[in-house]
């Protein structure tokens, strides 16, 4: 019977505690399990090939840079906004996640299921003010954001690209902010949604009272840019259910895509832009 | 398949004798297209062909058949019902319009001012329309004479039932500025 483990007696564990020896294997028996290699697939080792491999072949690191710059990290240079605007949006996608378990878009509920968000379900009113604020926060960091990376001129070639996937983040961060606001469903959000989606009425081409749009056959006002905003001629349960889908779907997937392009690009253009 | 381009270039100028292809390659200098060129293009044509009916199937879809709103249409009752020259206000409240009957005609008036979008007064013993919100103020036929409105009244689609009732269509304007006041459909002889 020579495969039969040995039963190591009192004494002997006793022993192995004492000297530290058994944490020690525990700990080896964690790190060199299949689990713990697959999850973490280099050490700490500071030396240039390992920090590549940190962060190459990671698939949450790999769009960073492998290296940054010292000046990047200064605060007075990149005044964080870029990263300060992503932080608020995750923050805008966990909250918002969570307010869909309760939330639903129909006419006759979705604003009791605002109210009841707020004075019932637990930390509800938290999440919705968390979401509500950071959106609020994502808009102003994101104007500043551009307003810094203009300052430094760092719009300039060869970053001009990341300069317009910027800009276009920018127009989906003020959608995002424009759809929600019908969610709550009051008066306020459908008479400002009232007001913004008259202004599709004007679309050249595609808006019934918009210039050229006689040159487009079939255009009337059942048929145009604002009716397909709408799903019908007035702000109703159709258009609150299209502006759940396009804030909740539609415009988070693809201002997703263009932030991880738009990271990427920091990192192919040569990083964050320094000081001259 | 850029080789196989290469190689069909010359058999689509001149059929010319193959220098040095043999056996399957000579059939291709026969033909236009070689077969992988066919297959590939059928293939491109058939997936961009099938993307580009069903973008056009779902841009249909975007546009309702149903729509569970008020109709925009209605109607007026008949044209005897309105006295010659004056505005009818009987309509303001529900579906905000003014009816207005002259000798020959008859039009109706959308009854949204043109400065932000109130609903103006009709004042007979002043003979004009007063918005209470900015003060602007248009003659009997909407033109603007007084007050920040930038542009006369809209009327809209009238026209006759076939049961002889006034029908209204308030998704159809007939704007002055666009010299659309004259044009059928944007008053009803009677």
């Amino acid at each position: 019977m020579a495969n039969k483990p040995k039963i190591p007696n009192i004494a002997e564990i006793m022993e192995s505690i004492k000297s530290g020896k058994i944490f020690n294997d525990i700990a080896k028996k964690f790190t060199e399990s299949q689990i713990w290699t697959s999850s973490f697939r280099h050490g700490y080792a500071d030396t240039p090939r390992n920090r590549v491999l940190q962060i190459a072949s990671n698939v949450w690191l790999h769009l960073h840079p492998v290296k940054i710059h010292r000046h990047a990290l200064r605060i007075k240079f990149t005044w964080c906004m870029g990263g300060i605007t992503f932080l608020l949006f995750l923050s805008t996608v966990v909250t918002g996640v969570i307010l869909m378990f309760y939330y639903r878009p129909v006419g006759e509920y979705a604003y009791f299921d605002m109210k009841y968000l707020q004075y019932d379900v637990p930390f509800g009113m938290l999440m919705r003010n968390m979401h509500r604020w950071a959106a609020h926060a994502m808009v102003i960091t994101v104007w500043l954001h551009m307003f810094r990376v203009f300052l430094t001129g760092s719009y300039k070639p060869p970053r001009e690209f990341n300069w317009v996937i910027g800009v276009f983040l920018v127009t989906f961060t003020l959608l995002l902010s424009f759809t929600g606001y019908l969610l709550p469903w009051d008066q306020l959000s459908m008479w400002a949604v009232t007001v913004g989606t008259n202004m599709a009425r004007g679309t050249p081409f595609l808006g019934h009272e918009g210039p050229f749009q006689e040159y487009v056959p079939l255009i009337s006002p059942r048929y145009d840019m604002r009716s397909v905003l709408l799903g019908g001629s007035l702000v109703g349960p159709p258009a609150l259910l299209r502006f759940y889908v396009l804030h909740c779907i539609f415009i988070p997937l693809v201002a997703g895509a263009l932030m991880i392009v738009h990271f990427w690009r920091i990192r192919k253009d040569g990083g964050i832009s320094g000081p001259l | 398949m850029s080789e196989a381009k290469e190689e069909t270039k010359p058999a689509s100028d001149k059929p010319k004798p193959p220098a040095k292809a043999k056996g399957k390659k000579d059939e291709a200098k026969d033909t236009l297209w070689s077969r992988r060129d066919f297959f590939s293009l059928a293939g491109w044509a058939s997936f961009t062909a099938s993307l580009g009916l069903s973008s056009l199937y779902f841009l249909r879809l975007l546009f309702p058949r149903v729509l569970f709103e008020p109709s925009p249409k209605f109607k007026a009752g008949n044209p005897e019902d309105y006295t010659v020259g004056e505005v009818s206000s009987k309509w303001v409240a529900d579906q905000r319009v003014w009816i207005i009957r002259e000798r020959e005609q008859l039009y109706a008036i959308l009854a949204r001012c043109t400065h932000l979008g109130c609903t103006p007064l009709w004042l007979k013993t002043e003979n004009k329309y007063k918005c209470p919100c900015h003060g602007s103020g248009f003659t009997m036929e909407g033109i603007n004479f007084e007050g920040p409105a930038p542009r006369p009244l809209e009327r809209l689609k009238v026209e006759l039932a076939p049961d002889g009732q006034i029908l209204i269509d308030k998704s159809k304007k007939f704007l002055f500025e666009r010299g659309e006041w004259g044009k059928p459909g944007s008053f009803l002889r009677v």
